[in-house]
Formats: C-alpha cells, structure tokens, sequence
C-alpha cells in the first residue's frame, strides 16, 4: 500500500498562490533589502582597504583594548592579501544589514513572549522548526519569491538567525529579579516605564547574548546564502566548489573566520564595560568622585573648624 | 533600645492621656483614632473557580477541601490605625506575603475590600492604582529589591521620579533621605557595593522619599543578620518616634514583632487568628497555636513591669500610727509594708520589727520608722531590667508611674512564674519572708492599748 502525504505539494501550492498574490510585498521588501544593502557595501567599499581597516582598529581599541585592536589589524590584513578584500565587504554588508532586521524584529518579539504566556508558547514551536529546518531548505522559497541576488539571502539569512534572539531576549526578561519588578509596581510605575528602567537594562546581559547569536548565525547563513548568487565570500566558496578550487576554498574560508572572529569580539563586548571608552569614563568618574571628597572635606573645615593633614579624611 | 521603646509608649501615652485606665491598660487604641488603612473580609485564592472557592470558605470549608483551588488568604480583616505599626506575624506559608501584596494590589484580591486613606484600592483601575502607589502607599522589599544599575541616590530617587518630580528636587529630597538612614557618604555607589543593612537602608530611604504615610514592609529585616536586624529594628522605631508613618510590617519572628509592633496579628494556614497588643498576645493567646508560638518569646524584653505588677496586699498611709501600721502587717502576715502619702505617691517602707518598737515605745508618729530606699521602678520598665533592683530589694518590688505614685509590687516569684509562662502560679506561691510571730505583735499591741486616732488601709 502506498500512503503518499502530499505536504510538499501542499507547501508548494501556498508558496504559488502567495507568489501569484502578493507578488507587489515581496517586490516592495525586495528593493528595500536591496537599498540598504547598497548603502551598507557603499559605506565599506568606497574608501579604500586601509582606511577601513584603520576605522574598525580604532572602533576595536575603544571596544576592548589595544590587543583586539591588534588582532583586527592581522585579521583584515590577511583578508586583503589573499585578495578577498571586496568580497568580505559584501559579506560585512549581508551580515550587518541581516542581523539589524533579525533583532529590530526578535527583540519585540521576545518582549512580547515575555510578557504574555500565551505567545510564548505559540511563539515556541515555531521558533523550533525555524532552528532546525535545514538551512538550505529557507532558499528554495526565498529564491522563488526574489529571484537571485541579495535579497533571497537577506531574508532567509533573518529567518534563519532571528530564533536565539528572540528566545534570549524572552529568557533574560523573564529572569529579571520580580522582585525588583515589583519594586517598580509598588512605586506606581507604568508597565512601559519598568520595562524601560527595570527589565531590559537588567536583561541586557541576556539581550546582548542574543545579539552575538544572532550576528554569528547571520554569518554562518550569509556563506550558505552564497549558493544563491548573494555574493560575498559565500559566493567565492560556492566557486571552489565548483570548480573543486582547494585554494581558493580555504582563502575564503579563513576570510570568513577572521570576519567571523571579529564581529563575536565586537558584540561579545557589548555592555561590558571594557576598553578604551570604558577606561577613559572609569577616570572620569573617579576623579569626579574625588572631586566631591574634596568639597565635602573642605565643607567639613569650614563647618567645624577641623583641620587634619590630607589624606586622613577616609 | 528600651529607650526608644519608652519613647514610643510615651507618645502613646500623651494620645491616649484622655482616660488614665486606658493608659495603665496595654490596650492603647483609641476609637477615635484615624484609620489609615481598612482591609474587610480579604479573600485571596489562586487556581481555577476561584469565586467557588471564597463561597465554601464562607460556608466554613476549610483550606483543605478546595480542590484545585489555594487559599493562601482568608476572611482578613483589620484596621490598622495612623502612626500605628501594624506586625502581621506567621510562618511561611501563612499567607502574610500574599496579604500585604493585596494591600497595594501587586495581587488582586479575590474577594474583599482595602481602604487607603478612604481610597478603595480594591476596585481601582489600572490608572487609579498607579496614582494610589505613587502618592498613597510605598514597599520595602525582603531582599531589598534595588536597582542594581542605579547609585543610592537614584534609587532613592525612584519614587519621586516617577511621581514626577523634576531632577534637581528629587535629588534635593533623595539627599536629604540619605542623610536621615544614615548613608551620607555612600550616594554615588552602586548597591552590589554596600552590605546587606546598607542595601535595605537605601530600600528604607527609597520608600521614605516618596513621603507616603503608609509604608509596607515585607519581611524587611529577615535577610540581615541578627546584629544588623536589631540595628535596624531600632532604626526604624527611632524614624518611626520621628515621622509617625502608618507601618504594616510582614515578620515570621515573633520576637521581632514584639519588639517593634504597637499592635500584631498573627496568621495561621491563612488566617488571621489573633489581633493584639504583643502584651496581650502574650499573655492571652487566642488559641493554642498562639499559645505554642508565644513559648519561645522572649518574655523579658517585651513584657514591662507593669503587665506583671500585683496590687500590693496592704499599703500603709504615711499619716496612721504605729498601732495601726502594725495591726495591718499582722492581719496581712507581712515582715514589711510599703508607706504613700494620701495620694498614693510612695515616702518608703516599714519593717514590722521597727515599728513593734514604736509601739513598745508608745511613739504615735511613724516616720521615724520609714525607710526612704524604696528602690521602686518606672512601669514601663521591661522585665530584663527588673531582676537586678527585685534582687536588692527586701519587699516585693514596687512599681510607680510617672507622678511617683505607686501603682503595684512585683513579688519575685511573679517574675520568675511569668518568665516561665505561668504568671498566675505565683498567685499561690506568694508569701512573706518570716514575719513576726502573731503572738508577739497582739501583745505588744494590747499592751499599748491607747486609743487609735487613725486608720490604716488595707488594700483587699
């Protein structure tokens, strides 16, 4: 007996119709992707390699400190000598533009979980099948709807990457202290009000953990998304392959650890306080704090007429 | 500490100065007494038919026979009075945590009503509710709840943040708040830098900040250790003697509910099961799961002279002879007998034998025979620091209010009978060191039989 389940049939047949139908969203989202993914690459193309390289080093010493700083500076010199400098950019480009859309729409959506039970289960299972499905899987469709170019991995690349987000984001509100939550109830604070002061500073560990799944999943996707003409060093891998190039396989696959590398330190140092910013806003605050030692103990003198030698005052 | 104790008995005193019984009474309330805060027939149930529920608890079923339904509060209702702290004292799982928690309406009750300063909270709005607990009702939390992203002054500040009000006043207050905890010094550090009492003085200035007059206090002190709790204990009644908030304070220790309650309820399985002066709760418990509980109270600090003192058997007046004095300390069978002027304000004490001689003397003044150190103590004095002066004195000790009259005696058996939990098995035990034989004392006295001119009074 032959018992044939016709989902793919099924799955193809709604794919159509929407194509036949809302053919004008799937044009208007792809011109959108397709502006912002020009105006990023135009950002990282137009000045030349070494000024680039220069920004993201200072971007890197402010971040986390003059080592990462150094490592950017090897990492991206490695990607321009093995002459991948324009392909990593259109990747950089993918990525950022990508992962911006995944958390602009995972956080809402974790927030949303997170506040409501009856989301967090539905938004459960979907979450998992979005995970588990075969990425490959994400660009049959995408190339149907947008046809080849950027935009197929740009909007597989969001689907595939927003998941983490979206359940870190949920994970780390719902793990805020409710005590603390309540704190804010109990002064009368308004729901949008606490979860601006109280949960999502207090969630940002979490939030920002998401953000670097996001990114290295965006990543991971962009190689893949490669296969379907997006272009970027997935492309220059999808060639090797091709063309059974070893060579030309690993130079762009080391381009993408360096990349990948470097974008998990960058996000990885998100809140952190680390780095140049962080060290020079630690003396600010130092010497602030001194400052008003200074006052108070001056303050001190005048009120009471006491006079110690400096530095007995703590 | 007892100091501050005093302090707060005092000012009880001068509200309640209207009727001098209800001075002497541990009962301080005063009916016309505003009431700051209601709460009538609370019904807190969590689980599905929670209606049903809170209608079978009406009908009397008890907290078992719910089914799926938890009753974490029932039938709750008290009044808790302005400037008064209000302990509500039970183990886990009593169901307070819920109750205060249903006062400002982070739980919504089930069924019931709580009043705010004539404001229903029960039936408020969202909006409503916010307004009620920005301006009406502020929270101190068990384990502080602070900002962990915030300094201490804005944490402080967060109330008066979100009334509204703007950053250079709400900073000016927050200073001041500081200052007041005493935390001056520590505005610009974060909260994970400060220690436990710290941590829940910020949490103290934070709900003083916002200048509410109803303050809640969940378990506010169950997380320091006991050092630091009892600092904090006197802290508070010493802000309290200042600012004359209407405290509710949630406590599983007893003796800390004593220690600072005017009043206390105490909660079992989710009712309320006994409302009273720790005194009273104390020496009348409700039931016998009070009575259980109360054992372990630390008898000698929170009963005063006062709840403890007898009437003295015979008092004798300064103005009646030596004849008189003498009759009455051997009908009574006492050594010694204290002496008050004729408003009871107290001159000393006589002993039998000093007086036999007056009379052997046929002397007709007895003041040659009083002795002036009396060593009597205040009222308000707490049982920890009667032993010693009951040790000294060779009477039962005498206790005089503050017009130095005397109000009562403490023999020594009543105080160890009452730290045992068995004051009234001193009743039976109370006897006088060997007076004087009565044979002795009806000679002497037939012998000086002159005519009595005054009388002396014996107290029945």
């Amino acid at each position: 007996m032959d018992i044939r389940l016709n989902i793919g049939s099924w799955i193809a047949s709604f794919f159509n119709w929407l194509d036949d139908n809302v053919a004008w969203f799937f044009d208007a989202l792809k011109s959108f992707f397709v502006t912002l993914y020009d105006a990023v690459f135009w950002l990282f193309s137009t000045p030349s390699g070494f000024i680039v390289v220069i920004v993201v080093a200072i971007a890197a010493l402010f971040a986390r400190g003059w080592k990462f700083a150094v490592g950017v500076v090897i990492g991206l010199t490695f990607i321009m000598s093995v002459n991948q400098w324009d392909h990593a950019m259109e990747t950089i480009s993918l990525v950022l533009v990508a992962a911006f859309l995944a958390v602009l729409l995972a956080i809402p959506l974790g927030i949303w979980a997170a506040k409501n039970d009856t989301v967090s289960k539905v938004l459960k299972p979907i979450l998992d099948f979005l995970q588990t499905l075969p990425a490959f899987v994400y660009l049959v469709p995408a190339l149907a709807f947008f046809s080849v170019g950027v935009a197929p991995g740009i909007i597989s690349t969001i689907i595939f990457a927003m998941a983490p987000g979206v359940r870190l984001t949920e994970l780390g509100i719902r793990g805020v202290d409710s005590e603390v939550v309540e704190a804010g109830q109990a002064f009368g604070a308004s729901p949008r009000r606490i979860l601006r002061q109280i949960q999502l500073p207090l969630a940002m560990p979490s939030i920002m953990a998401g953000i670097n799944q996001i990114i290295m999943l965006s990543l991971s996707m962009v190689v893949i998304a490669g296969l379907v003409g997006a272009g970027g060093l997935g492309g220059e891998v999808a060639k090797a392959l091709g063309k059974l190039d070893v060579g030309l396989g690993f130079e762009a696959g080391l381009s993408v650890v360096a990349i990948a590398i470097i974008l998990d330190r960058f996000t990885g140092a998100f809140g952190k306080g680390m780095g140049l910013y962080s060290t020079l806003a630690n003396r600010r605050a130092q010497a602030k704090a001194a400052d008003e030692q200074a006052r108070l103990d001056a303050q001190e003198i005048i009120d009471k007429g006491v006079r110690y030698p400096v530095g007995m005052a703590n | 500490m007892i100091a501050v104790r005093r302090l707060r008995v005092r000012r009880y005193a001068e509200a309640a100065s209207t009727s001098e019984k209800q001075f002497l009474g541990a009962e301080v309330s005063d009916v016309n007494e505003t009431v700051a805060l209601r709460a009538q027939g609370l019904y807190k149930v969590f689980g599905r038919h929670a209606d049903d529920a809170v209608a079978k608890l009406r009908d009397g079923a008890s907290r078992d026979d719910l089914g799926g339904a938890t009753a974490a509060v029932i039938d709750a209702s008290f009044d808790v009075k302005q400037g008064e702290i209000f302990v509500v004292m039970g183990l886990s799982g009593s169901g307070k945590s819920t109750l205060i928690r249903m006062l400002n309406g982070l739980h919504p009750q089930t069924a019931g009503t709580v009043e705010i300063d004539g404001e229903n909270v029960s039936d408020a709005t969202a909006a409503e509710l916010r307004s009620i607990r920005r301006h009406k009702v502020s929270m101190v939390f068990q384990h502080f709840a602070l900002l962990p992203h915030r300094t201490v002054i804005d944490n402080v500040a967060y109330g008066l943040e979100i009334q509204g009000i703007n950053k250079a006043e709400r900073q000016a207050r927050a200073l001041k708040i500081t200052k007041i905890v005493g935390l001056a010094g520590w505005e610009e550090k974060y909260p994970s830098e400060l220690s436990g009492g710290m941590q829940q003085r910020v949490g103290l200035a934070r709900a003083l900040a916002t200048d509410t007059d109803v303050l809640l206090m969940d378990e506010a002190f169950s997380a320091l250790d006991p050092l630091i709790r009892r600092e904090m204990q006197d802290q508070l009644l010493e802000l309290q003697s200042e600012l004359g908030k209407t405290i509710i304070f949630i406590t599983h220790d007893l003796n800390e509910a004593m220690y600072i309650g005017d009043r206390i309820a105490v909660m079992r399985d989710g009712r309320i099961v006994q409302i009273g002066a720790p005194e009273d709760i104390l020496t009348n418990p409700a039931n016998e799961y009070v009575e259980q509980f109360v054992q372990d109270v630390d008898r000698s600090r929170v009963l005063t002279a006062e709840s403890v003192m007898r009437k003295p058997r015979a008092i004798i007046h300064e103005g009646s002879g030596p004849h008189a004095a003498l009759t009455v300390m051997r009908d009574e069978q006492l050594s010694a007998a204290y002496v008050v002027k004729r408003d009871r304000t107290l001159v000393g004490w006589v002993r039998d034998r000093d007086v036999l001689d007056l009379v052997r003397k046929g002397d007709r003044d007895l003041s040659s025979a009083i002795q002036s150190n009396h060593g009597a103590v205040s009222h308000d004095t707490s049982l920890a620091e009667l032993f010693i002066p009951s040790l000294e004195a060779a009477l039962p000790l005498a206790v005089h209010d503050e017009r130095n009259k005397l109000v009562g005696v403490i023999p020594r058996v009543t105080l160890l009978a009452t730290l045992g939990g068995e004051p009234d098995a001193a009743a039976s035990a109370l006897s006088s060191p060997d007076p004087l034989p009565t044979a002795v004392v009806t000679k002497a006295l037939d012998a000086s039989d002159e005519g009595v001119t005054t009388t002396a009074k014996v107290a029945n």
